[in-house]
């Protein structure tokens, strides 16, 4: 049964790129450096081959710290999941990894997120040239209102990039499983796509850029099922050349693709102000058969959110 | 069985049928239907109004002399009714307002939809919707009192008149500034976040983003808005009656005296032609003509904004 639900990291595992059939043994468990309410520390494993490595991390909205204390570390390469119940900040994460929420007046990170050995909210960094590298894709699709062409020209074009323009479209709708679908009506407005076909587009708009990591933000929540079939084969196909990380309210969703999952969660503390935390982060595999944590199994067994 | 459940159950027998009429419903809608009747009422009304004068006009004058001469002065004897003297200056005038409003409003658009704090965008926006409520007759003086005197201090080879139609265009210009910057805001700040993001996300800057993106995506409303102010740049009156003169003679420049169309109907109406005279209906044929332009100017603005339009769910 445990098999059955979750067949994705069992294959993945079998591959070199991924961490030796004996990954377990090798993962160190990582004490937070942090004060964390409750007698238990959360259990987090560090990737091998590290893309970001997040220590500490706190998110704040103004005043209100929406997210308290965060350590996790993304794998090369790897598809780490982020799942909780809502409101449990798991998208708030997300979206320091390409410092999106730079863009909300009165959001500020505290603590540290290291990509690759570079701090991502250091006084030298430019966030124009981070999501250049990290490309994110939203939960609703977002097609500019132009054609397919230009939906995936635009980024190349206001980066500059070097290269045959109708080349590098082709590549970014081939390898986002589009151009088939599309090759006819390259010049038609990317509004008349179905839902699932935007959000490839989407896709195909980030992978344009050439980007070293994906984020995805729920992204086959407004699609039906088989679009999100579609898109999860699509996430399997990228993981190969790129880092992904996706955060779903879809628990299934995470067992079938991702090597790793974080489950956050909202706590309450002791002045009655809500703050989302990452509870467990493991493999996958782990999480969904053996989590270590009371609040992850009744999260994942559906007896909470 | 089941019927006869029903019945008990919703009360012996009470019939569905209203049980008083309800009046009040029936005044409300007439109340309403009425004021939406005269809005229509006075649109037809002025259309048949102009008509019958412009018929009568259009029996005495040939719409040959009317388009085919270059000499108007139906208030001068004899009489000339070549209409194309006050049709150039009409549209000198709006193309220098344009030139003006167009720039300086989307400028004014992108910087309070996209680079404006809120703080900032709740002082500025009603700042500028004042703009919009001067009088135009204020325009006007300021036009011909301070404009014109300038102008012809720093560029004097321009060798402007007293009254001329460059002042005039650059106040008209202000004035239908705050039409296109609220309306061409409004339009902005209706486009998805979601794009604006998207954008973002894939390393583009903010100015990119409102140029390339924004923009485009509302570029519907923004036509809507240019042709609105174009609409009423070619029908404002004060100020060119005042700061661009009753001289109507076929000129190209615009630092010569200019009447417009309106110009011209305002300076006709305030003076004594009296009814029934060809000077008279003169009058009615210009302001036909006008109503036209104007007419056919929002009929296609109105296409334009259906055929730009992007649905957003």
């Amino acid at each position: 049964m445990n098999d059955s639900r979750n067949p994705m990291p069992a294959s993945r595992t079998a591959d070199p790129r991924n961490l030796p059939a004996s990954g377990h043994a090798q993962i160190g468990v990582s004490v937070p450096n942090v004060t964390v309410r409750g007698p238990e520390v959360p259990r987090t494993i560090e990737a091998l081959d590290p893309v970001f490595t997040v220590s500490g991390l706190s998110v704040f909205y103004g005043d209100y710290e929406a997210v308290r204390g965060v350590d996790m570390t993304i794998g090369n390469r790897e598809i780490t999941a982020m799942i909780g119940p809502s409101g449990c900040g798991k998208s708030t994460v997300l979206r320091c990894f390409n410092r999106m929420n730079d863009l909300i007046p009165g959001a500020r990170a505290a603590g540290k997120i290291l990509y690759h050995d570079e701090d991502l909210y250091g006084d030298h960094v430019d966030p124009i040239e981070v999501r250049r590298r990290i490309g994110m894709v939203f939960q609703k699709p977002n097609p500019f209102p132009k054609s397919i062409y230009d939906n995936i020209a635009y980024g190349p074009r206001v980066n500059g990039m070097k290269g045959k323009m109708d080349d590098i479209v082709e590549e970014a709708l081939t390898k986002a499983a589009l151009w088939d679908e599309v090759k006819d009506k390259i010049k038609q407005n990317a509004l008349s796509l179905s839902g699932g076909q935007q959000q490839r587009l989407c896709i195909a708009r980030a992978i344009a850029v050439k980007p070293d990591v994906i984020l995805m933000d729920e992204p086959c929540s407004a699609l039906d099922p088989i679009a999100t079939t579609k898109i999860e084969d699509l996430m399997q196909e990228l993981s190969r050349d790129y880092t992904i990380v996706i955060v779903t309210h879809n628990m299934q969703q995470a067992a079938r693709v991702s090597d790793r999952t974080a489950f956050f969660t909202a706590e309450v503390d002791a002045e009655g102000v809500r703050h989302g935390r990452l509870v467990e982060f493991d493999e996958t595999s782990r999480i969904f058969t053996n989590p270590s944590d009371k609040r992850t199994e009744d999260y994942i067994t559906g007896r909470f959110g | 069985m089941s019927a006869q459940h029903r019945t008990t159950a919703s009360g012996a027998s009470r019939s569905l049928a209203r049980s008083r009429p309800r009046y009040g419903e029936v005044i409300v809608k007439v109340v309403l239907m009425a004021a939406a009747l005269v809005s229509v009422a006075t649109t037809v009304g002025i259309v048949f109004a102009l008509l019958e004068p412009t018929i009568e006009f259009f029996g005495e004058i040939s719409l040959g002399e009317f388009f085919g001469s270059t000499t108007w002065g139906p208030l001068f004897k004899p009489p000339a009714f070549g209409v194309w003297p006050i049709i150039v200056a009409t549209l000198e005038i709006t193309l220098i307002a344009i030139v003006v409003a167009v720039p300086l409003g989307l400028a004014t658009a992108i910087y309070l939809s996209e680079y404006a704090t809120p703080r900032v965008r709740k002082i500025f926006k009603p700042v500028l919707e004042v703009l919009a409520g001067v009088p135009t007759v204020v325009f006007g003086f300021f036009a011909l009192t301070f404009v014109t005197p300038l102008l012809r201090d720093v560029f004097p080879f321009l060798e402007l008149e007293a009254k001329n139609g460059l002042s005039a265009g650059l106040l008209v210009g202000v004035m239908i500034i705050p039409i296109v910057a609220s309306l061409s805001e409004d339009s902005m700040a209706a486009v998805p976040n979601g794009l604006r993001e998207g954008s973002y996300a894939l390393g583009a800057s903010k100015m990119l983003t409102s140029v390339r993106v924004v923009v485009p995506a509302a570029f519907s409303g923004i036509v809507a808005a240019i042709i609105l102010a174009i609409s009423r740049a070619a029908g404002e009156t004060m100020i060119v009656a005042i700061a661009g003169g009753f001289k109507s003679v076929f000129t190209l420049y615009p630092g010569d005296e200019m009447a417009t169309m309106a110009a011209f109907i305002a300076q006709a109406g305030s003076g004594d032609a009296p009814v029934g005279t060809i000077a008279y209906k003169t009058i009615f044929a210009v302001g036909s003509l006008l109503f036209i332009m104007t007419f056919a100017m929002n009929y296609v603005s109105a296409r334009m904004v259906q055929k730009y339009r992007e649905v957003y769910d």
